[in-house]
């Protein structure tokens, strides 16, 4: 009868282990051996050029509307680098350096971006879902994952990722509400990245922390550094371990900056200043890396200059093998919409094939 | 053989690809424990555990969603809308993830899975439980449309759905659920997607109609046939998406006249459709006009006023007189 108050779970961690000038906090340094280290520096700055080539690929009119990573690098990257590849990744649009560590080729990214369904082929044996265009409803399908798993009895795990906009979204807390309800093996990392195209990230909730949402929902939030490698790492892992051993699902805030454009079409100038912008400058990811592989003597000027050099080397030639695609045959837009073709469609795709020799369509050269 | 309703029929589908095919999950509103709102799921959490009939949250696009993931990791979800007015708040799943997944994989990933929802008016239901809108998903490349209308055609169209390596829109006419019983194999038995069926032959005029339609159909089949001497041909299209042409616009060529019957809104309805194939592929056979018998294109009335909204025998008989003395 009284109205009284009820404790609830208020309390969310944040986790930072490297700062912007390179020290890092040594307890909780995962003191990643040097293979390793190295492996997901390349991967960042691979996630970098390959960006910065496709921004410059879209202005040139070789590709289509592009989505950049930039500053975000360490976010998705560290994060996939924790995944088995019996594991999924469900991702959404902003993560090229994810498809390229799942075993996807790099092209397939300039494929996607160049208008080829292609580009949302996964290769056999990985498992991933491709790009998601509509926001946070991939959330549902890497719960629904999840769910698979644990009714066969898999000790795999899901990430999936979203933006600070995509946590709006009612998929997003559909997605959380199931994989607390059947306490389901799934992270959901979000990269906050402060701006859904106009809309800063204070106006898109009231919330203090995205990570705070996960309590809602009845599991853990975490907070961390999303520019930080070994944040995201440790953090990814922790929560990856944990759905492993019937732990249920984490919620992964990744504070982090879109440090350019939304997509090519966006002209942020509109919405947020230089003088914004600009400090996050100072925690790139990638400067950040270095001065601490370079402390811990994994890295010098040479070798960075050699990884430099080979990145630069492996974007180029994925633009050529993207490049060397010919006009797709407009044909295929038919098969794969169903198993079999009903009869319909076989007619209209007779009706398609006479209009486009009519017209003098031909594919393989050029691209489309 | 033995005599069963619609409701029965289904469940035996429900039971018999629970049986014969492990991968295969039941999930939904109120599916499990209490064993679906119409009892088209009775027994199933029973015989096959909590594993294989799960009871969600309310939450269509969850559900849905979560069809989509557990179809990526190899299952085979049936999922259940309490009513198909409710299924919108999936929509966005349907349209941008479950149709798509297939082509936008090329293949590597298909979603085989069936969503079941009961459809239509007539059992005095609240708003939002008794229109017809199988056009929405009819107009979805990559979806497929079965709306059946016996109970032994339920239950084949069912399992077949469940089989079959892509997603399945599977409307139950809820007023049909329990109308009447019909005699239902014990073994297993489908029918192929994509076919329609010629039910009753005839040379006069051809009434198309599907789902809960069928039954005032009939009826008026028999009564322009007992009353006028009329030879009523009458096909029930059992899957409107994708549509039958063939069946169709043959029966079409021999009778010269058609009539189309379906609950849902007109414009854009499946009977635009049919007609389009008609005038398309038959038009030198017609001998008059085709004509539509369905619901208006209005909101479908609350149901003090649905009995003399929804499409009767009589005015499907109507119809067809006038076809016929044009």
């Amino acid at each position: 009868m009284p109205r009284k108050s009820i404790t609830t779970k208020q309390k969310i961690e944040y986790l930072s282990i490297l700062d912007s000038s390179g020290e890092v906090d040594e307890a909780l340094d995962p003191k990643l051996d040097a293979d390793r280290s190295l492996y997901l520096y390349r991967l960042i700055l691979l996630a970098r050029r390959l960006d910065e080539r496709c921004i410059a690929l879209q202005r040139q009119g070789r590709i289509g509307t592009y989505g950049p990573c930039r500053g975000q690098e360490a976010a998705h990257c560290a994060a996939s680098f924790v995944m088995e590849a019996e594991d999924w990744v469900v991702h959404a649009y902003r993560e090229p350096g994810s498809f390229y560590h799942r075993g996807w080729p790099l092209e397939t990214v300039l494929m996607f971006w160049g208008g080829y369904e292609e580009g949302c082929r996964p290769p056999e044996g990985v498992n991933d879902t491709p790009i998601a265009v509509p926001i946070a409803s991939q959330a549902l399908h890497a719960m629904g994952i999840a769910w698979g798993m644990k009714l066969r009895g898999d000790h795999r795990a899901v990430l999936c990722y979203c933006g600070d906009g995509g946590t709006s979204e009612g998929d997003f807390h559909e997605a959380m509400n199931f994989a607390g309800a059947y306490h389901l093996p799934v992270i959901f990392l979000v990269q906050n990245n402060h701006w859904a195209i106009s809309f800063p990230r204070e106006r898109q909730t009231a919330s203090e922390t995205i990570a705070q949402k996960a309590i809602a929902y009845g599991f853990d939030g975490l907070q961390l550094d999303g520019n930080d490698p070994l944040s995201v790492y440790v953090g990814t892992k922790e929560a990856v371990d944990k759905a492993k051993a019937s732990g249920g699902p984490s919620l992964i805030e990744a504070v982090t900056y879109r440090m350019t454009v939304h997509t090519t079409a966006d002209d942020p100038t509109k919405y947020r200043s230089a003088e914004e912008v600009e400090p996050w400058e100072k925690l790139d990811p990638i400067i950040r890396y270095q001065k601490y592989l370079k402390k811990r003597s994994i890295l010098d000027q040479k070798l960075i200059d050699e990884i430099e050099a080979d990145v630069i080397a492996e974007v180029a030639g994925a633009v050529e093998r993207y490049e060397a695609l010919g006009t797709p045959d407009p044909l295929d837009a038919f098969p794969n919409n169903y198993a079999q073709l009903p009869a319909e469609l076989v007619e209209q795709r007779e009706e398609f094939k006479a209009a486009l020799e009519r017209e003098g369509w031909t594919s393989g050269e050029g691209r489309g | 053989m033995a005599s069963m309703n619609m409701v029965t029929a289904l469940n035996m589908a429900l039971d018999d690809a629970l049986r014969t095919d492990e991968a295969v999950v039941v999930l939904g509103q109120d599916v499990g424990q209490d064993e679906g709102v119409f009892r088209v799921t009775a027994d199933l959490l029973k015989r096959y555990g909590e594993k294989r009939v799960i009871d969600t949250p309310l939450a269509e696009a969850a559900i849905v969603g979560g069809a989509v993931g557990l179809a990526l990791y190899g299952l085979k979800p049936v999922a259940e809308m309490q009513f198909s007015g409710f299924s919108y708040q999936a929509f966005h799943q349907i349209e941008q993830h479950v149709a798509r997944f297939r082509n936008r994989t090329q293949s590597r990933f298909s979603m085989p899975m069936v969503i079941r929802m009961p459809y239509g008016g007539g059992i005095r239901a609240l708003e939002h439980h008794s229109e017809s809108r199988e056009a929405y998903f009819a107009h979805t490349p990559g979806l497929q449309m079965v709306i059946p209308s016996t109970p032994r055609n339920a239950r084949a169209l069912l399992l077949e759905s469940i089989r079959h390596p892509d997603p399945v829109i599977f409307f139950e006419p809820k007023a049909t659920y329990r109308a009447f019983k019909e005699e239902v194999p014990e073994e297993p038995e489908t029918m192929p997607l994509g076919k329609a069926q010629v039910v009753r032959e005839g040379s006069n005029i051809t009434l198309i109609a599907y789902g809960a339609m069928m039954r005032p159909t009939l009826e008026a089949a028999d009564d322009l046939s007992e009353s006028a001497g009329v030879s009523v041909e009458v096909i029930d299209l059992l899957t409107v998406s994708p549509l039958d042409t063939e069946t169709i616009t043959n029966s079409v060529a021999k009778t010269g006249r058609a009539v189309v019957v379906h609950e849902g809104p007109r414009t854009c309805g499946i009977g635009a459709e049919v007609v389009a194939r008609i005038v398309e592929k038959s038009l030198l056979y017609l001998e008059a006009p085709v004509r539509r018998v369905t619901g208006f294109d209005v909101q479908f009335p609350y149901f003090a006023r649905e009995r003399a909204f929804l499409p009767g025998a009589d005015r499907i008989s109507q119809a067809a007189r006038e076809v016929l003395a044009f």
